[in-house]
């Protein structure tokens, strides 16, 4: 498995909640980011953040892994589930709240 | 390099016979759209297969040529 590939595998099986993104949570670079950092954020769950603008090869390594051509990326409990359209589709159907309370995943600290 | 919706519809149509393609401009730069999309090929399958199924349509062009497409699809009812 090449370096990037095992980097981000590290990455997305060490944290139950990752969103590969442009910028911060704080300072996200994109709308299509900072609308998944929202939506994180509505559901109250804990969440790291990576942000592929400090780091070229996870940018383009991310979009190999997951065969999925955009940014943000969004990996539960290692799992891909998707981009911000994908997370607001299913956020607006009740899907994603759902689906963190089924697989227990953490508050985040209020 | 921004693209016009008649070719980002084209494109779909031909990858997903069949397909109804609605365009919504986002910032009048031709390159942030925003497309909805009802194909016949999305029945049974995910929301990530299905939005593949439509970036696999525009190739390397989502995320090079195309900036951003919010994309929203569904089976026919």
């Amino acid at each position: 498995m090449s370096d990037v590939n095992s980097r981000i595998s590290d990455i997305v099986k060490g944290n139950d909640v990752v969103l590969f993104m442009k910028g911060t949570p704080l300072f996200p670079q994109c709308g299509f980011s900072s609308r998944a950092v929202a939506i994180l954020d509505h559901c109250g769950v804990a969440y790291d953040s990576v942000d592929v603008l400090q780091d070229m090869e996870i940018r383009q390594g991310i979009k190999a892994y997951s065969d999925w051509p955009t940014i943000p990326q969004l990996y539960v409990k290692g799992e891909f589930l998707g981009g911000s359209d994908i997370m607001m589709e299913m956020f607006e159907a009740g899907e994603l709240k759902q689906l963190m309370d089924e697989k227990q995943v953490a508050k985040a600290e209020s | 390099m921004p693209m016009k919706s008649e070719d980002i519809v084209a494109l779909i149509e031909e990858a997903l016979p069949g397909a109804k393609v609605e365009m919504r401009d986002l910032a009048g730069d031709n390159d942030h759209w925003a497309a909805k999309v009802t194909a016949p090929q999305f029945a049974g399958k995910t929301r990530v297969a299905q939005h593949k199924l439509v970036y696999d349509a525009l190739g390397s062009r989502m995320g090079g040529e195309l900036h951003a497409l919010q994309l929203t699809t569904q089976a026919p009812n």
